[in-house]
């Protein structure tokens, strides 16, 4: 193995954005729309440079839910990447089109508004995102940990295709580092 | 004016047009923005290719993308209404980046929110939708002059090189059957009808 490519491997294996990207890769998730957030940059540049996906921004959270949505009907499965205040902005298209359409919308949300939040709006938007999701009753999960991230991301993505239901995965600042006043 | 290109154009009606549109159809995909769009999209003949919207006001567009670019050699038709995508202008600017090439754009704008009590848009009057599509990045969107012309488009759309959208003026007149208001079923259907899986 070439040194790029072994540092490269190193990389995925150690980082949270590495370890998505892979999760991603291995459930076959080629199509992933984003509106982009501070945190998600890594992620979204590493998409962006590989081939496999297919990966671009949205003016709204919604219009790249709905994106996902009619490619999953028509074979390819997506995956969309927002921070919380784009969550939620999302209460109608959960509500009229992933539920009751039975589709596997799989949401990867960097959480902000916690932990450090140096935005009050930030902070209040936060707090609408879990009543949301369970008035709903759909599956959510907030990931702090690097050794569970593979565990939940991998099996909440298949957990949503078998079931044919939404799932929102929270990428807590625990994880992530989040987004601080000094950057 | 802006507005010269609209006015010239004949006022049609949705349904006459979504028949015109379904009869000369054979594999392609068609999603039925919420509403009165949807419901003549049923009324003129239901077939497992249609995807009907029952909420989500605004993404028939952003939908169609998405089946657009699953699908490459499938031509995917989306039917939306003026008052719909002002809801989601942003979307235009989506498709002109991705511009798939199988994908055709009907807008039906009578510049009112008819099934709520046919109240104006913000837009109606002064707004030119094609122009937006145009400024947006969409080269190929016109509006189409009387229902001959609105043929003439569909066909000429299949050959593009990039993405089309066709505005139509149409009056007032309520949706001609209602969708059955079944989402599992119609998902369902509309999967069997693009290929990817078999009915129970």
């Amino acid at each position: 193995m070439a040194a790029a490519e072994q540092a490269s491997s190193q990389k995925t294996a150690t980082t949270w954005h590495g370890i998505v990207l892979q999760t991603l890769k291995r459930n076959e998730i080629k199509l992933v729309p984003y509106v982009p957030d501070r945190v998600l940059t890594t992620l979204i540049k590493d998409l962006h440079a590989d081939p496999y996906f297919t990966t671009f921004p949205t003016a709204r959270e919604e219009e790249a839910v709905g994106i996902v949505s009619g490619a999953w009907m028509a074979g390819t499965r997506g995956a969309v990447l927002m921070q919380t205040s784009g969550f939620a902005t999302l209460a109608n298209v959960l509500a009229s089109l992933a539920v009751p359409y039975q589709i596997p919308l799989i949401m990867f949300v960097s959480e902000r508004g916690t932990l450090g939040e140096f935005n009050y709006g930030q902070a209040l938007v936060c707090r609408t995102m879990r009543p949301v999701l369970d008035s709903l009753a759909m599956e959510h999960h907030t990931i702090t940990r690097l050794d569970e991230l593979e565990f939940i991301a991998d099996r909440s993505i298949k957990q949503a295709v078998t079931t044919q239901a939404p799932v929102a995965l929270i990428l807590s600042p625990l994880l992530t580092g989040g987004k601080t006043f000094d950057k | 004016m802006t507005s010269t290109q609209a006015r010239n154009t004949k006022v049609m009606n949705r349904f006459e047009l979504t028949q015109r549109l379904v009869a000369g159809l054979k594999d392609e995909a068609v999603i039925g923005g919420i509403g009165n769009t949807n419901f003549d999209l049923w009324a003129a003949g239901h077939r497992p290719e249609n995807f009907y919207m029952l909420g989500s006001m605004g993404l028939a567009f952003p939908i169609a993308l998405g089946v657009a670019l699953a699908q490459p050699k499938r031509r995917v038709f989306a039917l939306e209404g003026d008052g719909s995508l002002l809801m989601q202008l942003g979307c235009l600017s989506t498709i002109a980046t991705l511009a798939p090439k199988n994908l055709t754009m009907v807008v039906m704008d009578n510049g009112i929110y008819q099934i709520t009590g046919s109240q104006p848009t913000p837009a109606a009057g002064h707004t030119d939708i094609v122009a937006v599509a145009i400024a947006s990045g969409i080269a190929n969107s016109s509006w189409a002059a009387d229902e001959d012309d609105f043929e003439r488009l569909i066909a000429q759309s299949k050959q593009a090189s990039g993405p089309t959208l066709i505005g139509v003026r149409i009056d007032d007149k309520p949706g001609t059957g209602t969708t059955r208001r079944d989402p599992v079923q119609i998902r369902e259907r509309f999967m069997h009808g693009m290929g990817v899986r078999q009915l129970l």
